[in-house]
This record gives structure tokens, sequence and C-alpha cells, in this order.
């Protein structure tokens, strides 16, 4: 659905983005994650060209992004719906103008426009609020404005600029779900940046990572956020789970026996494995952390435990028969 | 009473005061119409906005802040010929409104300037990135966004125009301004000068009380 070949950007005289190829499928939800300044902003605006590459080429759907002129460019973008962080609704207008702007823009007839408002509030869940200005509305609510404004034109792509980080937790998740269901129900493509792994673990099927400009770690969101190679990708994910590096380091130092961490996916998550092999193999185990939680939609749990007595490696070859991932933890 | 305004011509007053109301009311509704077009260009071609035009942002901001700086009294005199041939004449009224606009046309425009760069940057950007042209984005966004801002320009501009329009008094316009100088200063004519001063700061009041009301019931912030 959406190429990146080469793509790069300098801001005078210094490099933003390097060259990057990156591949985004049709109806998947893909995540860039990055601190600020990383380049994730420059990426995603470089979809429907509202930053211009000083390089490479993107493709959407095929066409040359790149290579358009303006009214080429100016269609391709009704194909792309955007949110953003301060969700940038126009204070004069009311909540069912703004969501009529792009149509108005686009020279749809009254009528059609009013229906098609009117379902897309609906669909987002603040009908309600159709005569009410922004100003009148919280953060939550004016981000589904905004959402309901990007699929007006019922666009393919979906870009959301940091779209929950002016957001409280509470209603993150609700926006987070309904991105999700527009996902399911729309096909939507939707492609996310964020400096939060969370949002990443929640929605997303893929992620790349970006650090000062480069790519440096893609792939699968399980994947990437259960077994980071990246140390920017580790410290990302230790940022989401809550845990000190330094005070988990000291933790391990003080355990005694072999301390490897093993990691669950889907049902394996709930069985009880660990007693079994206990069990079978004759070894002490000492828990040093855990957690359980998803990924998407999928189950996994992470436990670090340290191995003492009996027979151990047969205990390791136990738990990689059942389908756990076992790493030794230094 | 007669005691007091023992040298008020009122019925002088009132055609000076209505003299005064056509010079405001012509002039504010030319600088608009040519300072609206004129700021808006100045935000346009400037540094990293929709039409970035270095040069032609460089020109215009040269030639708003020449007329600018030109002391309004210098702009009267200098624009003489110029109103002769715009106009027929230099006097009276009609005579008082070019100089008027050019001289408060590039304010207001700067005035308009300013009040487009408050419009959040998100907002245009939003704009483009739902496919609107420079066009759309001037008439659907940028205008009404900026409305509150565009009407207290216009207000301010107003008032400026009043004083502007008594020192046009200076060269032959009439109005207000008119009478204040040559029957209160030149004459002594105290009671004169009392009356249309106070004129004017009643009239500067209800503009600038109507410009807060209008600017009040547009912002939606």
């Amino acid at each position: 659905m959406i190429e990146f070949q080469g793509v790069y950007k300098d801001y005078a005289g210094t490099r933003a983005l390097h060259p990057l190829d990156l591949s985004i499928e049709r109806g998947e939800v893909f995540g860039v994650i990055g601190r600020s300044g990383a380049g994730k902003s420059t990426l995603l605006r470089s979809i429907n060209r509202i930053e211009r590459p000083s390089g490479g080429r993107v493709r959407v759907g095929g066409a040359d992004v790149t290579a358009l002129d303006d009214e080429g460019l100016r269609t391709l973008r009704r194909r792309i719906g955007m949110i953003f962080q301060h969700f940038n609704l126009l204070a004069s207008k009311t909540v069912a103008q703004n969501v009529a702007f792009p149509l108005r823009l686009a020279g749809q007839p009254r009528a059609a426009i009013a229906a098609r408002v009117r379902e897309l509030l609906e669909r987002v869940g603040i009908a309600a609020h159709a005569d009410k200005y922004p100003a009148q509305l919280s953060g939550g609510q004016k981000q589904r404005v905004g959402i309901a404004r990007a699929l007006a034109s019922a666009p393919e792509v979906l870009l959301c600029d940091e779209a929950t980080s002016a957001l409280d937790p509470e209603t993150t998740a609700s926006v987070l779900n309904l991105l999700g269901e527009l996902n399911r129900e729309l096909k939507l493509t939707i492609v996310l940046i964020t400096h939060e792994m969370d949002v990443i673990r929640r929605v997303c099927d893929r992620v790349a990572v970006l650090d000062a400009g480069h790519l440096v770690e893609s792939g699968s969101v399980a994947d990437v956020f259960l077994h980071p190679r990246h140390e920017t990708t580790r410290r990302f994910v230790l940022e989401a789970e809550h845990v000190d590096d330094r005070e988990r380091r000291a933790d391990l130092a003080r355990a005694h026996g072999r301390v490897v961490r093993l990691t669950f996916r889907g049902e394996a998550t709930y069985a009880p494995l660990l007693g079994r092999v206990a069990r079978a193999s004759g070894v002490d185990y000492n828990i040093l952390a855990g957690r359980i939680d998803r990924i998407k939609d999928t189950p996994y749990g992470q436990l670090t435990i340290a191995l003492s007595g009996g027979d151990v490696e047969t205990a390791l070859r136990a738990f990689a028969d059942a389908g756990v991932h076992v790493e030794e933890v230094a | 009473m007669d005691g007091w305004f023992a040298n008020v011509d009122w019925a002088e007053i009132g055609q000076a005061s209505l003299d005064t109301l056509i010079m405001l009311g012509g002039s504010l509704v030319a600088s608009i119409a040519l300072g609206l077009p004129l700021g808006v260009l100045l935000f346009l071609t400037g540094k990293r906005q929709l039409l970035e035009q270095s040069v032609v942002y460089a020109i215009l901001s040269f030639v708003v802040n020449v007329l600018r700086s030109l002391p309004f009294i210098i702009l009267l005199i200098v624009m003489i010929p110029f109103t002769v041939v715009l106009v027929g004449t230099s006097l009276g009224v009609a005579g008082a409104i070019p100089p008027l606009v050019v001289g408060t046309a590039p304010f207001f425009a700067r005035l308009v300037e300013n009040a487009l760069r408050e419009v959040d940057r998100g907002v245009i950007e939003a704009s483009q990135a739902m496919g609107a042209s420079t066009r759309q984005i001037v008439f659907g966004v940028l205008l009404p966004e900026a409305m509150p801002g565009l009407i207290a320009g216009a207000t301010v501009t107003a008032i400026a125009l009043v004083s502007y329009t008594a020192m046009a008094g200076v060269i032959g316009a009439g109005g207000l301004g008119d009478l204040a100088v040559r029957f209160g200063y030149q004459r002594f004519q105290t009671d004169v000068m009392v009356v249309t001063v106070v004129l004017l700061l009643v009239l500067v009041q209800l503009l600038q009380m109507f410009g807060d009301r209008l600017v009040a019931r547009l912002s939606r912030r």
C-alpha cells in the first residue's frame, strides 16, 4: 500500500532522516516509534507530501507521491486521512461543519454532505455534540471529531500524528480502540507515529523504530516488543513496562542459580507449565520478575526466573519443547 | 447654556459631524478593500508560508513600511496632485479620502498579516492534508479563523482614521477636525474646541464598543 524507497530528508545541511526502505501492507496498523526529533514526523508527512523528501521515492497504492503535480497531489490527499496530536480543528466552525469541511472542499452537494456528516458523527460516537464548537469539547471528543473529519472522504489510509499523546490514559485507550475498530471494519490502513511503546503494543501489527534519523529495527510488534535487538528499542520496552533498568540489573545480580527469561505467547501463557517442569526436572525456581499482558489481541507472558538444583538443562529443554522462548539473562 | 456655548453654530457642527462620518465610512471601506488583500498577500508570501516568495514579500513589506513611516500630514500634501487626478479636487470630503486610504490601508494590511499569523499552523496543515488548495485555505480557513483578529484590526484602523480625518481638516477637508482647528484653535473659541473634541471622543468610544462586541460574538475559543 505504502512504499518508501531510499527516502531521506535534509534540513539546512543536516540529515533529519537517513535513506530508508519500508513497506506498509494494505489493511495493517503500522507503528513508527521514536523520540522527538528522531524523524518520525518527517516520515509520516512524506506519505501525503506535507513534507517533501529530499530524495527517494514514496509510493501510495502504486502512485509515485514524489512525482505528483499539484492537482494530483490534492486528489491523493483526499484518499489519505490524517489526525493530529493537537486535533487541529477549525475553532470558528461547529463539530458538524468541521466534519463537513473536507466534503465541501471536494465540492460535494449539500444534502449528501449533511447525511454523510451525521453518519460519521454517529460512527465515532459524538452525534450529540454536532452543533458545539471545538472549544466546548474534551480532548477525547476533539480527537473523535478529528477522526470523523479524516474519514469523511472515505480514505484508504489514515495517518496518525501522535494522535493520543495529548490525551489521558483512559481516553487514549478509547481512541485506540476506535482506531482498531476502524481498521477491522473499514479495512483501513493505519500508519501511526508515537513515542509510547504502549500505543504500539495495543493497536499495531508491525512497528519500525527510528533513532536519530535511522531506521534501527522493524518487524512484527510481538517480535520487536518481546525480543528487542537495538538498544533504543530495549529502552522503549522498559519504559512501557515501567521498569527501571538499573534496579532490575541490581535485582538480577543478587539472584542465585541460572537466570533465564521465559516468553510465553498465545495460549501457552495460561498453561501451568512452570510447576510441571519443576516437578519433572527437580529444579527449584525463584521468580524475579514477571508480567502477563496483551500485544494487540495476543496474550503473552514474560517471566524472569532463577533456576537452581536438579537438572537445569532438562528443564530448559522442556520449556523450549512447550513452545516457550528461553533466553539466558546475564 | 447660550453663555457657555456662545460661539457654537450647531448647524455647522451637525454638517461637520456628517462630513467626518462620511470621510470615516468611505475611507474605512476603501482601506479594508485594499488592505485586506494586501495583508493576505503579505502573509502568504512570508517566510515558511503557503506561497513563500521572499522577493515579493520584501518589496510589499518595504512599500508598507514607507507609507506607514511617512507622517500623515506630509502624506496629505504629497498626495495632492494624485488626489486631484483621482477625484478632481483635493478639497472637501472627496479630496480627503484618497490620502486617508493611502495612509491607513498599509496599516490595516499589517494588522491583517499579524491576525493571520495567529491562526494555528496545525489547522493550515490539516487543511492541506485534506487536499485544500491555497484559495480554499484562504477563504475557508484563514479568514474565518482570523475573523475576531480582523475585526479588532478594523476597529483599531477606524479609530486611527478618526484622528486622521481631524488632521485632514487642516488642508481643507472639512469635518469636526476642521472646526476644531479653524475656530477652536485659530480664533481661540474654546467652546467650539470642547464640543468637537467631545464629539470625536464619543465617536471613538462607540467604534471601540461596537468592535469589541463583534469580536466577543465571533470568538469561539
